[in-house]
């Protein structure tokens, strides 16, 4: 009896060392930036700039919400926001589209070249933007949608489609292809079965899908920085570290109240989503 | 008026309709498959292939910004390699993506063992948590650890002195040495979630008959890891270093925001420079050839990743 006290307290000693001190060490490093954000978002500017307090928490005027105003009230941070969300959400409709209209096409049909096509979309898929952002600025200049939205418009579906298209073609083949023919013999045309039969069965990786380009689109900056010089045309990540950082002064706790914000929506969407979050990027990955 | 006998067919075929007889054209598999690609394939052809090869023809020419170029063969590569700026941009994207993508390869792996092994409670808000740097939008993370390196207020110091550890914390951004380090460590604060949480998701699939088995044989947990964990988990590994070194020597955000590849040069990658000399500098040509020493180690990334696709295929 004295014995099994014992071995227990010991294992969950050794459990402690091995794996709750590590795992608290990786998640304050994971989220004290966040932290950090929140904290100094809501400081007022004297508490921010004093070294004398300690710095982790609000100081005796407590949480102080003028960033916050200053940002919505004498910024163009709602309109950041609202382009960000528009680009978002166009760049994910268009890039779905055209990611189940060629997964369909690549994981169902047989037709010549359809092996060199996934091949090709699985190579650009791994094509970072570093390689194009110089070649493309001046291709967007020359379509002549420099400085509005429809650059991000045209520009955001060259990562995401792939994408897209790469997760879905793996999604599409674990639907049983019986299923498709069932509709098919019931009379139903073989767009008519994609449409009402294997569309409604894909929703999860669709969704999954379009939680990641939502996401990738969200948080793009290449693209945005060098597109986009017009403030009013911005999005918000850009918006943000160049024109609310003037001169040699950074207004950090305005920064911080921005990041926070540019953070909140994304972090709600997948705390949602979270088990299709992770089955897209392992599938992603794995696949 | 006769009657004249009209031969009724017994059973007639009605005629189709144009509709019916370019839907069925439409929907043969050849036919629709070319269609329903199309899409994509203009989308790439345009905005992606067009601009490649556009971005070769760039680094061919000695242009810049307002002035028509002309055709200058190699000049701009040779040039490169003769500058101290590139060589330095060379060797610090090296050290940058080897340290980073070796950190996280090395801290995923044991972050995912431990969850695996020992989370169960709270799995699902560790999982979340985890996940989160790398999903917020790296420009504004790295924004908040700009703020905790600021030379002045940095919260890491004021905790490193108030430790005791030191009397004074490193200048962060300002110090060639710790600059490098800093941005190491954002990149691997960012990767670190992609990596756990996928050689997460190869742990769960290795079955649990072979610890067992190990387990009988006498093996301990680092014999076991060994001969167990680590070979199964090789294809797994090899798709994600893979990704990661891609993406982590193209990456831009981090360093752009936290140093600008400064200070003098000490974190300049790939595509700050690029940044720098082909569109804040306007030299376009020489830009284009900059990014376009990334092109063969994508190849050689492309080629692998197929090979480790094909083999898990069949």
């Amino acid at each position: 009896m004295k014995d099994s006290t014992y071995y227990k307290t010991q294992r969950f000693a050794g459990r402690f060392v091995a794996i709750y001190i590590p795992c608290v060490i990786f998640l304050v490093f994971a989220l004290f930036p966040f932290y950090w954000m929140l904290i100094t978002s809501m400081k007022a500017d004297t508490e921010i700039y004093n070294l004398d307090t300690t710095p982790y928490f609000w100081g005796k005027a407590g949480p102080v919400l003028s960033h916050y105003v200053q940002l919505f009230a004498h910024s163009e941070f709602p309109l950041w926001m609202v382009n960000s969300l528009t680009v978002a959400a166009v760049t994910t409709a268009i890039s779905l589209t055209i990611g189940v209209m060629a997964g369909y096409s690549l994981s169902r049909l047989r037709f010549f070249g359809a092996k060199a096509f996934g091949m090709g979309i699985f190579i650009t898929y791994l094509v970072p933007p570093t390689l194009l952002f110089i070649p493309l600025s001046q291709v967007i200049n020359r379509i002549g949608v420099t400085d509005s939205l429809w650059a991000l418009f045209l520009s955001y579906p060259t990562f995401l489609a792939p994408f897209c298209t790469w997760l879905l073609m793996g999604y599409f083949k674990t639907i049983p292809k019986e299923l498709e023919e069932c509709a098919m013999i019931d009379g139903c045309t073989r767009v008519q079965a994609l449409l009402r039969i294997v569309l409604p069965l894909a929703i999860p990786g669709i969704v999954c899908a379009g939680l990641f380009s939502f996401t990738l689109s969200w948080g793009e900056f290449l693209y945005a920085l060098t597109f986009i010089l017009d403030t009013e045309q911005k999005t918000l990540p850009v918006g943000v570290t160049s024109d609310l950082i003037r001169g040699d002064v950074y207004y950090w706790g305005g920064l911080m109240a921005a990041a926070l914000l540019g953070s909140v929506p994304i972090a709600l969407l997948y705390s949602f989503f979270l088990d299709y979050f992770v089955s897209g990027l392992t599938a992603g990955a794995i696949k | 008026m006769s009657t004249q006998a009209v031969r009724q067919p017994l059973y007639v075929v009605p005629k189709r309709s144009l509709y019916v007889r370019t839907r069925d054209f439409l929907e043969q598999e050849r036919v629709l498959g070319y269609l329903l690609i199309i899409p994509a394939v203009v989308l790439l052809a345009v905005l992606v292939a067009y601009p490649f090869l556009w971005g070769v023809y760039l680094s061919l020419q000695d242009k810049v910004v307002g002035r028509p170029g002309s055709y200058a063969g190699l000049q701009n590569f040779g040039a490169l390699l003769g500058e101290g700026i590139f060589l330095q941009t060379l060797k610090n994207s090296l050290i940058y993506t080897v340290t980073a993508v070796g950190a996280k390869v090395v801290l995923g792996t044991w972050l995912a063992l431990i969850i695996h092994r020992g989370i169960r409670r709270g799995r699902h808000f560790v999982r979340g948590a985890i996940l989160l740097p790398f999903i917020v939008p790296t420009a504004l993370s790295t924004l908040a650890w700009w703020w905790m390196f600021e030379s002045l207020y940095s919260v890491i110091n004021w905790t490193i002195i108030h430790l005791g550890l030191a009397t004074e914390g490193p200048n962060w951004l300002g110090d060639p040495f710790y600059a490098k380090i800093s941005v190491i460590i954002v990149n691997l604060w960012r990767g670190l979630p992609f990596f756990a949480i996928t050689i997460l998701a190869g742990l769960v699939s290795i079955p649990l008959e072979l610890y067992d088995a190990a387990k009988v044989d006498g093996a301990g947990p680092i014999n076991t890891f060994r001969h167990v964990t680590l070979p199964l988990l090789k294809p797994v590994l090899a798709i994600v270093i893979l990704f990661s070194t891609i993406f982590t020597l193209a990456d831009f955000n981090i360093v752009f925001l936290l140093t600008r590849g400064g200070p003098v040069n000490s974190t300049h990658v790939f595509a700050t420079l690029a940044n720098q000399i082909g569109l804040v500098a306007g030299k376009i040509g020489q830009g284009a050839a900059i990014t376009l020493f990334l092109f063969p180690i994508l190849v050689v990334v492309v080629v692998l990743q197929l090979y480790f696709i094909r083999k898990e295929e069949y």
